[in-house]
């Protein structure tokens, strides 16, 4: 790396990706994290907007989205018949191949990427369901550290009105409950949710993402991330 | 890490490895013939099988979409859906699984592809280590020609053509499996490989495995308690009469 230059902060979180030249990565690597209903997606549109009309060239990301195993991926899940490192792997082949294939190109040719979630959603999800710590950072050490995480923590009681007023039911995975936490669903997705923010804020010590208060207007929102997004862009 | 016999399975797993061409499936196929005619519980379990996992690794492979990190973290994939589903209740139950390729193909595939190895063995350790694992030692150009007399096309990873060692598929061929055997060489005593000299013919190695699976191995604990299940037509035949009993 070339420290003496000063500007290469540019690392991975573990062994990283072989033979990436990550004084190379001139864009920015920002992500929004968050449950469904916490309006990460809403959120997102509204930064692509913003940053195009400032001239910035943007890519989007997210889970489930890669060319390789996203269709396979759903089928997957459908059925319910993966069991859990299975599926830990699985998301994390996916992860890899995006990254690879989209994200770091997309840095390299000075896109500002735009991530809907990242690898802490991953690592939580699998945390609640019992995966090792160790085991999942030397999975993801594959990961490139952000220029900017964002976590849009919502009360679980908003996700489930958020939830029900879009779609009218609560998703099976957002629910967890494929942990038996309750036969109830609305009673489960409140635990899960609980559990997956819990595991979001021990994450955050050992990541220092910005958590930021979703329970807000959708403007308002916006604001705070577009400043926040402002200063990372002007750092450079 | 510890063998599935150290962690107080029933059942125990043994594992062949070698490069393509050492004859290491046809050894492993025929031990399973002879476990299955002693009676002994037998599950056999390929590497890169797993039907769910299977349609996204043959598309990665036929476009070329595989990196390294993803051409690892596909395979992890099918091998821990085989390991969850299908080893792990089967080594509980007490059988005798045979591998055709396990871990160490992980390890030695990848890190020749330039991954670093400490990630390729993390990724891995959820599994425990197999009781005996037979390591089929030809010499290089045994294998190369066995494989390139029998398939004269190469398929783009299986010639390592990702890594670009040579523009001619034969040759990229040779310098990566040439590179696969140094690093399966280097963890051989690591990971305890029964070494078989696969220039032998097929017989005595055969009986050579044998051998070593009946003196490590107590095969009379393995055996099958209850009587088989019926082969399915006898199976169908007998509900047929049945039903026509019932309409009597």
């Amino acid at each position: 790396m070339n420290n003496h230059s000063g500007k290469c902060q540019r690392r991975f979180y573990g062994l990283g990706i072989p033979g990436v030249q990550l004084d190379e990565l001139a864009g920015k690597l920002i992500v929004v994290e968050g449950a469904d209903g916490s309006g990460r997606s809403t959120q997102i549109a509204r930064l692509v907007d913003w940053l195009e009309t400032q001239g910035h060239a943007t890519v989007q990301v997210g889970l489930k989205r890669s060319t390789l195993v996203s269709a396979e991926l759903e089928k997957a899940q459908e059925g319910n018949i993966l069991s859990r490192t299975t599926l830990s792997l699985f998301y994390a082949t996916d992860f890899a191949d995006q990254l690879e294939n989209i994200i770091l190109p997309a840095l390299k040719a000075g896109f500002i990427v735009l991530s809907d979630r990242y690898i802490y959603t991953l690592m939580a999800r699998d945390m609640v369901r019992g995966i090792d710590e160790a085991w999942l950072k030397n999975l993801y050490g594959i990961a490139l550290e952000p220029d900017a995480v964002f976590y849009l923590e919502v009360e679980p009681q908003e996700l489930v009105q958020r939830n029900l007023s879009k779609k009218a039911a609560l998703d099976y995975w957002e629910s967890g409950m494929d942990l038996g936490l309750s036969r109830d669903m609305f009673d489960s997705f409140l635990k899960y949710q609980e559990n997956v923010q819990a595991v979001f804020r021990q994450l955050q010590k050992t990541y220092g993402f910005t958590i930021v208060d979703g329970n807000r207007p959708v403007e308002s929102l916006t604001a705070e991330l577009s400043e926040k997004i402002g200063a990372v862009l002007a750092k450079k | 890490m510890r063998t599935f016999a150290e962690l107080n399975f029933s059942g125990r797993l043994i594992a062949v490895e070698g490069l393509d061409g050492s004859g290491k499936s046809t050894q492993i196929y025929l031990l399973k013939r002879w476990l299955e005619a002693e009676g002994i519980k037998v599950y056999f379990s390929e590497w890169n099988s797993s039907e769910l996992v299977k349609s996204a690794t043959s598309k990665g492979k036929k476009r070329e979409l595989l990196t390294p990190s993803t051409f690892s973290l596909i395979h992890a994939t099918d091998f821990a859906d085989r390991y969850e589903r299908h080893l792990l209740p089967l080594l509980r139950a007490g059988y005798v699984v045979l591998c055709d390729r396990y871990i160490f193909t992980a390890y030695a595939r990848d890190v020749t592809r330039g991954c670093p190895p400490d990630w390729v063995r993390g990724i891995y350790n959820f599994a425990a280590l197999p009781d005996l694992t037979f390591f089929f030692k030809a010499d290089l150009e045994v294998s190369l020609n066995r494989i390139l007399e029998g398939r004269p096309k190469l398929k783009f990873f299986e010639a390592g053509m990702d890594l670009r060692l040579s523009t001619d598929p034969y040759e990229s061929f040779r310098i990566f499996q040439g590179r696969i055997l140094e690093q399966y060489m280097a963890m051989s005593r690591e990971f305890n490989f029964v070494v078989i000299d696969a220039n032998q013919n097929v017989e005595t190695q055969q009986g050579a495995i044998r051998k070593l699976v009946s003196e490590r191995i107590d095969l009379e604990y393995f055996k099958r308690r209850s009587p088989l299940p019926l082969p399915p037509a006898f199976r169908r035949k007998k509900k047929l009469e049945t039903e026509e009993d019932m309409a009597a």
